[in-house]
């Protein structure tokens, strides 16, 4: 299922460029924030608690995860460079799941471990805050990179399509629509975080045993449909 | 030995026709496939490829499907139009995945890069290539795994002379190994000096099919139009329309000119100056006005 030729191409465009720069800046942004907040009022398990997940959970991760998610295949179909992965004996599900681990990788590390990192220096993982919001971080990784891979695969402009669900979705819809809320790969990943952390300093507005199966299930559904897509995959001359 | 079978292969996109009701068959040896740009030659080596569904009809090689069928891939080298190809890699780590997706190592990948003679900038950015080099690198992509059948599109397309005359032969030699290759072109130059076959599509036509000689024949005895101005219209007029290679001649008052219709395009050719002398009239204009690519092929499917 894994092809690590794939997966060396994919590693290499996704991080090579200037999209490496950009992976990079966010994570930066949010040590940078943890640093002046600790400096200026010292730790606070409430101001951690904002900052992470105000910033890195319903921020950061997400648009992490468009970039690697729709950077992972995205291009490839845009340019027409994907036609030397699909003119090989290689099954398309192959393609699309080396894609995603990749895509699900580069997610993790620029967002999770940032997290973390930010979370020690808040607070020093007091409450367990700071391995929760890593946890949450680590979660919604796989989700976001399966649907945004997915999107990717679908729709040229999936890089504005994925940052209009990642901004006005989840952090603006979801804040002023209760409903939207059960919808959003954010409250599904806080569900774990809630459990991981314990207390009501983490909160979600779904139950766990919701969230595990929308997670399983979107991942599930978007991995196999891309596969699907791929496989139809037209390459329109340029007539 | 492969064959490739086109079984009325069309292909329409929204209410565009691109590819009309195509039958064809293609053998091993070096096969042009000619036609003006938007013919439909692209989208044609797509269904070939295995990378567009034909609308209706089959694309098949020696009787197995192309489309949705990776295992044919074994088979086919793709040497696509569009420039996009991994350029943050060197030339030598691009073959080497191309060799690797297949199944194959750096055996099969070298070997490929000395037959496109590029090992020498093989350690190099493919984004430092010079468009003949990204060809060639291209070249050795598609032939790493030896297929039987080579499809390429437009692979002419800004090279230089010598590059161009370098992948000629290196086409030419595939061909006589007893591949199946077939390039798309939009110059009749290109094809005829490579091609053992012909295949002409204009709007998403088959228009004919053949021997180039037989192609070329057509294409030189169509009638030609002229515009011509002489120091005595009238009379150069009479004195042409005598001779059985031309069929009409209009005096054009808007234009003060003569327009020409010649049947017999070599006879009409040396008739021209050789009456002009003879009755002292001086030619300031002669212009053929139905050269474009476009009028030769619409008057080949109306053939």
């Amino acid at each position: 299922m894994y092809d690590p030729t794939v997966a060396r191409l994919t590693y290499r465009a996704l991080l090579g460029r200037r999209r490496a720069l950009i992976l990079g800046a966010l994570p930066l942004l949010l040590i940078v924030i943890a640093v002046a907040v600790r400096a200026l009022s010292g730790a606070d398990d409430q101001t951690a608690v904002n900052v992470l997940g105000g910033f890195a959970l319903a921020t950061m991760v997400p648009i992490i995860g468009v970039i690697a998610g729709t950077g992972a295949i995205g291009p490839e179909i845009d340019d027409g460079s994907v036609v030397y992965l699909l003119s090989k004996p290689l099954k398309r599900p192959v393609i699309v799941f080396t894609k995603l681990i990749v895509a699900i990788a580069v997610t993790m590390v620029f967002s999770a471990v940032p997290t973390l990192v930010a979370g020690l220096i808040l607070n020093g993982n007091g409450q367990r805050i700071a391995v929760a919001y890593t946890v949450a971080a680590l979660v919604a990784s796989i989700a976001y990179a399966a649907l945004f891979l997915l999107l990717g695969t679908v729709s040229r402009h999936a890089v504005v399509f994925g940052l209009v669900y990642a901004l006005v979705w989840e952090a603006l819809f979801g804040s002023l629509v209760s409903g939207a809320r059960t919808l959003s790969v954010q409250q599904w990943s806080l569900a774990v975080a809630h459990r991981v952390a314990g207390g009501d300093l983490v909160t979600s507005d779904v139950g766990l045993p919701t969230a595990t199966v929308l997670l399983v299930l979107v991942t599930v559904l978007a991995t196999w449909y891309a596969g699907r897509k791929l496989r139809g995959l037209t390459l329109a001359g340029e007539e | 030995m492969s064959t490739l079978t086109l079984d009325h292969v069309s292909r329409w996109f929204g209410n565009v026709v691109a590819v009309n009701d195509i039958t064809m068959t293609i053998g091993p040896g070096v096969t042009g496939l000619l036609g003006p740009n938007g013919a439909g030659k692209s989208t044609l080596i797509n269904m070939m490829g295995g990378f567009l569904a034909p609308s209706t009809g089959t694309v098949t090689l020696d009787g197995q499907p192309v489309w949705r069928n990776e295992q044919i891939y074994r088979h086919i080298g793709v040497v696509p139009e569009r420039e996009a190809m991994y350029d943050f890699l060197t030339g030598r780590e691009f073959v080497l995945a191309n060799a690797e997706l297949h199944g194959l190592g750096a055996k099969e990948a070298q070997r490929a890069l000395a037959t496109v003679e590029m090992e020498h900038a093989q350690d190099r950015k493919i984004s430092t290539y010079s468009k003949g080099m990204r060809q060639r690198v291209k070249m050795a992509s598609a032939l790493v795994h030896d297929p039987s059948l080579l499809l390429l599109d437009e692979p002419f397309n800004g090279m230089d002379p010598r590059q161009r005359m370098q992948l000629m032969d290196l086409l030419r030699r595939m061909g006589d190994e007893g591949r199946t290759v077939l390039f798309s072109s939009h110059i009749l130059e290109e094809v005829e000096q490579l091609a053992w076959h012909i295949e002409v599509v204009v709007a998403g036509r088959h228009a004919a099919s053949g021997d180039f000689r037989k192609i070329r024949r057509l294409m030189t005895d169509r009638p030609h139009r002229y515009l011509v101005r002489s120091s005595d219209d009238r009379a150069l007029a009479a004195a042409l329309i005598a001779d059985p290679s031309t069929s009409g001649i209009e005096v054009d008052h808007a234009e003060g000119a003569l327009r020409i219709q010649a049947v017999d395009f070599g006879r009409f050719t040396t008739l021209l100056p050789k009456v002009a002398r003879e009755l002292g009239i001086r030619l300031h204009t002669v212009s053929p006005s139905d050269e474009s690519l476009e009028s030769v092929f619409s008057y080949l499917v109306a053939a």
